[in-house]
């Protein structure tokens, strides 16, 4: 295509695609990554979600969370389906992000649910405990990391997609760069602690976290992870607190 | 009605009559014209089919399409879609748009509903289950806007004929017209959500619901049955 009308159709399309986000969230940079591998030029909008705007609470009055995809005026939510609804959209631009072949297709459905049925809980628990629950998460997050660590080996691909980025690794991505900054915070970055996923326990799913960050639509893509650190860490120190705080309630009692 | 096609097998559902979701995919199954062997799983012991095939989540249903499974209802009746395309109607819209919105309320009556209503009759205390019901009927309330926003006026959420979001509500059928009796409210309450309860009647009266969707006294027994287990484990503790 002539320059002059790629730069037209750029900023047409610009004008047609918004995504109402926020910087530390994993659900929003899937999408990101999801619209970066269709090629999509959109508006970013980054929302304070301590103080949501009338324009997120128009679009998402459900949920009222981000990431919001907006479609020639028209919301979609929950990033599922918002990464559902880009390859459909834009099915015959770049790489598909769902497998073609329908038994495939379904797989790839059920591993994204997996990651938010039984991987993201226990993980979030060990987070967010100490003591006792927090190492009974710890043993519930490492069980269901296997069953990951299994799929991945036996298909002996580079990527859950197969030989590119696809739905799942869409989906687990939290997994590639906030599992090392939980695990430098709970263990007090000192060394010698508990680590989630290491090369001899999950050799495939190791070297999938350091591929999939290298690859060409996640690349440049992350949130500062130096900002990242601190607001985790205050994650924790506040459930940590709160649950504290309600153990001594309940002793007085 | 046509036979499973696809050159991968015959198809076979592992599923359990009160099951919302085994109804769900009975109900595409139908609406598709596919024929299936339905086997009936005894959830308080469960088959070694039916472990090997789940068994990240050991639950029905199940779709075996020859000897290859799929689970989650969703991605099921998803997969009936992709995998049948000539067969009976599709499921889900050509449009990406409405397919976002058909997929986008799917999940609010899986990640919501379905999990109030289970608070609803089975929480803890009396106050979780109240608390619960009042969070269904809300619930049922945005749904009856959903049903505005889809149907367009229409008979169904997806139109002149059900489709992928009928589906995924109305394998609840049977519990929600059981609800009075279980849950001790009525969720399908003509006065407050109309447009809703209107679709109700209308699912119900296909002649899929009736092959599929238990009736609504047998739910209410089986609600019972779960009530009392659920209080008499509450109370061993």
């Amino acid at each position: 295509m002539d320059h002059h009308l790629e730069q037209q159709a750029a900023e047409s399309e610009k004008k047609a695609v918004k995504l109402l986000g926020m910087w530390a969230s994993p659900y929003v940079l899937q999408v990101r990554w999801a619209l970066a591998m269709k090629g999509v030029e959109y508006e970013y909008v980054e929302e304070d979600l301590r103080s949501k705007s009338a324009q997120l609470l128009a679009y998402n009055p459900v949920h009222k969370k981000v990431p919001v995809l907006v479609y020639h005026g028209r919301p979609i939510a929950e990033s599922q389906v918002i990464l559902e609804f880009i390859d459909d959209a834009w099915n015959h631009r770049g790489d598909p992000i769902l497998p073609r072949d329908p038994y495939r297709r379904a797989m790839a459905r059920f591993w994204a649910r997996f990651k938010q049925d039984k991987l993201s809980p226990p993980i979030w628990r060990w987070f967010t405990t100490e003591g006792e629950e927090q190492e009974a998460a710890y043993e519930a997050a490492v069980e269901q990391l296997l069953v990951l660590e299994k799929e991945l080996a036996v298909s002996g691909k580079p990527f859950f997609g197969g030989e590119k980025v696809g739905f799942v690794d869409l989906s687990l991505s939290p997994l590639a760069y906030v599992i090392p900054i939980y695990e430098e915070i709970v263990t007090g970055g000192g060394g010698g602690g508990v680590k989630m996923v290491t090369e001899e326990k999950m050799p495939s799913l190791a070297a999938w976290m350091g591929r999939f960050l290298s690859s060409p639509a996640v690349r440049g893509h992350l949130p500062p992870l130096e900002k990242l650190r601190p607001r985790c860490q205050a994650m924790r120190e506040a459930f940590l607190v709160s649950a504290r705080a309600k153990v001594e309630q309940q002793q007085q009692q | 009605m046509a036979t499973a096609g696809g050159g991968a097998g015959k198809l076979k559902l592992l599923g359990a009559w009160p099951s919302p979701f085994v109804n769900r995919v009975r109900v595409a199954l139908h609406l598709k014209g596919l024929e299936y062997e339905n086997v009936e799983e005894d959830l308080t012991n469960k088959s070694d089919l039916l472990l090997a095939s789940n068994p990240v989540h050991k639950k029905v249903p199940v779709l075996l399409h020859g000897d290859r499974p799929v689970s989650e209802s969703l991605v099921i009746v998803e997969y009936l879609d992709d995998a049948f395309p000539g067969a009976g109607q599709a499921l889900l819209p050509a449009d990406p748009y409405e397919r976002a919105a058909a997929r986008f309320w799917a999940a609010y009556v899986d990640g919501k509903l379905h999990g109030m209503m289970v608070k609803a009759i089975l929480g803890a205390t009396e106050e979780e289950r109240a608390a619960a019901t009042a969070d269904a009927l809300a619930a049922m309330d945005t749904l009856e806007g959903a049903f505005a926003e889809c149907s367009g006026g229409k008979e169904f959420f997806a139109g002149d004929a059900p489709g992928y979001l009928d589906v995924a509500l109305g394998g609840f059928i049977g519990w929600l017209r059981a609800w009075d009796k279980v849950g001790g409210v009525k969720l399908l309450d003509a006065g407050r959500i109309p447009r809703l309860a209107a679709w109700a009647d209308r699912f119900a009266a296909l002649d899929v619901a009736k092959e599929v969707i238990p009736d609504p006294d047998h739910i209410a027994e089986f609600g019972k049955v779960l009530q009392a287990r659920s209080a008499a484990a509450a109370a061993g503790n």
